[in-house]
């Protein structure tokens, strides 16, 4: 049925985030304006020169004093985005654990792209999956419309002050970054009013309470700290539901840690991040036509773990498909299924468990290529076991 | 579910990128829903880029490149021969070319036994209309009369409503002379 009235207007992925951007109007943006940055930076750039925000446009001369920057705006009681991608992200690295470690709220929308060498620019989760251990939480989209409302809700979970952790918002490079769709815009005020005027818990400039950021903290206190890093993670596992229910009570948009189509009844199913979730749908629909029972689960929080909701939407589940946009090179499978298969070994939930590591260097991923694994799935449920756990979807053999 | 999907054909700076969003955005203005992506590789002036547009009643969860596409569209005739434009087209699927060419000529150079061939000489009409050798919004116009999933009166209102600030009325005009003008001098065969 076609939709009733356009209300919709054509924005690519990377429109959509640099709009979210705009809504949001954040005291500090500190970008690399150039390769390997995205075009978010570029239309954002857009509105601070045509004065449709006021916040303060830092270009600086790499990637590292980009986040570099934001921890100095951030700590002074700025609220601070970024953006970034890929090798950029890669260069930011030092910095991306000190931002977190000093729990600075900063958003940073992510173009997810491959990390040299050699050397590539297109989708796959390298980049991100190598920062999961950075102390960010970590949010996977699935299309433009996700990315732009998440860019947004992001802000309202960076700041929750039983939180206090950096958000990045990870997006598929290309696929959906450069893709243009049909985009839900949310009204200016009611984002305006949503994200709030941000009052700093702890800031730099506040001289009246004086603080210390970032110093020598050795064997007496730095476990201490890490600890409460850990913990916070942790508590955002309970915070998020009462921000997705805001955030639905206020846009209407439904947002949970994990997504699920036609999981409940499924006997197979894969679970995979971001846009190829979209792609497997399809195929479901055609599988269940033909009476095959399959579903799909998609995380779109990774960090933290939602270890509780995934094993619940697996409960049922006989066998399933890890899909991995990065390969982790522990020999062992890659970052998702890894955590997948850890998370089950203390339950009682036990499907046979398989991992196809696929789409390295943006190799696209078709509806025959999910199909296959489904097809594969009905033959490790048939024979009751998994003969090769570890595959490589669509890679020459 | 109707869906159709597109696949343009062009070399970089013919403004294939520009056709398959504006044919997008179109089809979103009346309520549908739309993809439009450029294959991005090594981008360069002068080299073969593909770009797609996927209309659909429903909405669009598929996130891959067109494998089969229902009509192709090539903007450059010097691809034919160079790429593969008709792999992957639907058996009932329909090719574009911008050529002054027959119908008849185009489908043995290609090699393509099923579906249909339609031609039009878009940069011709491009160079009368606009006055610069830009054969996209033409071969916009050759798509519009193969496919009615949108009306040539319903872009030619988007691109009233698009270009008239930018680009000024003469041009706006030219813009759609071209596209009706393709659309009447199509030949299908």
């Amino acid at each position: 049925m076609a939709q009733t009235k356009s209300k919709k207007i054509p924005l690519t992925g990377d429109q959509a985030v640099a709009t979210a951007m705009k809504q949001i109007d954040p005291d500090v943006v500190a970008a690399y304006p150039i390769t390997p940055q995205t075009e978010i930076v570029m239309y954002f750039s857009n509105y601070v020169a045509n004065g449709q925000v006021s916040t303060e446009l830092i270009p600086v001369e790499s990637e590292h004093s980009a986040m570099s920057a934001c921890v100095g705006a951030s700590a002074a009681g700025a609220r601070t985005m970024t953006a970034t991608s890929a090798n950029g992200l890669a260069l930011m690295w030092e910095i991306v654990y000190i931002a977190a470690s000093l729990r600075l709220p900063i958003v940073m929308p992510v173009v997810n792209r491959a990390l040299s060498g050699p050397i590539n620019i297109h989708c796959d989760h390298s980049d991100t999956m190598g920062a999961r251990d950075s102390g960010w939480l970590q949010i996977y989209c699935e299309s433009g419309q996700e990315v732009y409302e998440n860019t947004i809700l992001a802000v309202r979970i960076a700041e929750h002050k039983d939180i206090l952790l950096p958000v990045m918002v990870c997006q598929d490079g290309f696929i959906t970054s450069h893709a243009v769709e049909g985009i839900q815009l949310l009204d200016d005020k009611k984002v305006k009013e949503f994200v709030g005027e941000y009052k700093p818990a702890h800031s730099l400039l506040d001289v009246e309470h004086p603080v210390t950021y970032g110093p020598l903290d050795l064997q007496d206190y730095y476990f201490e700290h890490k600890r409460q890093q850990s913990e916070a993670m942790k508590g955002a596992l309970k915070i998020l539901p009462e921000l997705f229910n805001e955030f639905e009570k206020t846009f209407g948009s439904k947002y949970d840690f994990i997504d699920t189509y036609k999981l409940e009844d499924a006997d197979i199913a894969i679970i995979a991040l971001s846009s190829t979730a979209g792609t497997s749908r399809g195929v479901i629909d055609e599988l269940r036509a033909q009476g095959i029972k399959a579903g799909l689960l998609r995380p779109r929080v990774f960090r933290p773990f939602p270890r509780e909701k995934i094993l619940d939407a697996l409960k049922n589940i006989k066998a399933v498909a890890v899909l991995d946009r990065a390969e982790s090179f522990s020999a062992e499978g890659g970052p998702l299924y890894t955590e997948i298969k850890a998370a089950l070994y203390d339950s009682n939930i036990k499907p046979l468990a398989v991992n196809y590591i696929y789409g390295l260097g943006g190799r696209d991923i078709f509806p025959d290529d999910i199909e296959s694994v489904f097809s594969d799935l009905s033959g490790i449920l048939k024979n009751n076991k998994v003969s090769n756990p570890i595959n490589y979807l669509g890679s020459r053999e | 579910m109707s869906m159709v999907e597109v696949a343009w054909h062009g070399r970089g700076g013919q403004g294939a990128k520009t056709a398959s969003q504006f044919l997008g955005e179109a089809a979103l203005d009346i309520g549908k829903y739309i993809q439009a992506f450029p294959e991005y590789g090594p981008e360069r002036a002068g080299a073969p880029m593909k770009a797609y547009t996927r209309i659909s009643d429903d909405p669009i969860y598929v996130h891959s490149s067109v494998k089969n596409p229902d009509v192709v569209i090539v903007i450059d005739p010097t691809l034919l021969g160079a790429v593969d434009v008709v792999e992957g087209l639907k058996d009932g699927g329909v090719l574009l070319v911008n050529t002054e060419k027959s119908p008849d000529d185009i489908r043995r150079k290609v090699g393509l036994k099923k579906g249909k061939v339609g031609t039009v000489d878009a940069t011709k009409i491009a160079l009368e209309t606009l006055k610069i050798p830009m054969p996209n919004m033409p071969m916009l116009g050759a798509f519009l009369k193969v496919n009615n999933i949108v009306s040539i009166d319903e872009v030619s209102e988007i691109v009233k409503a698009k270009f008239l600030k930018k680009l000024g009325e003469e041009k706006t005009k030219a813009n759609i002379e071209g596209i009706k003008r393709a659309y009447n001098e199509l030949k299908i065969g």
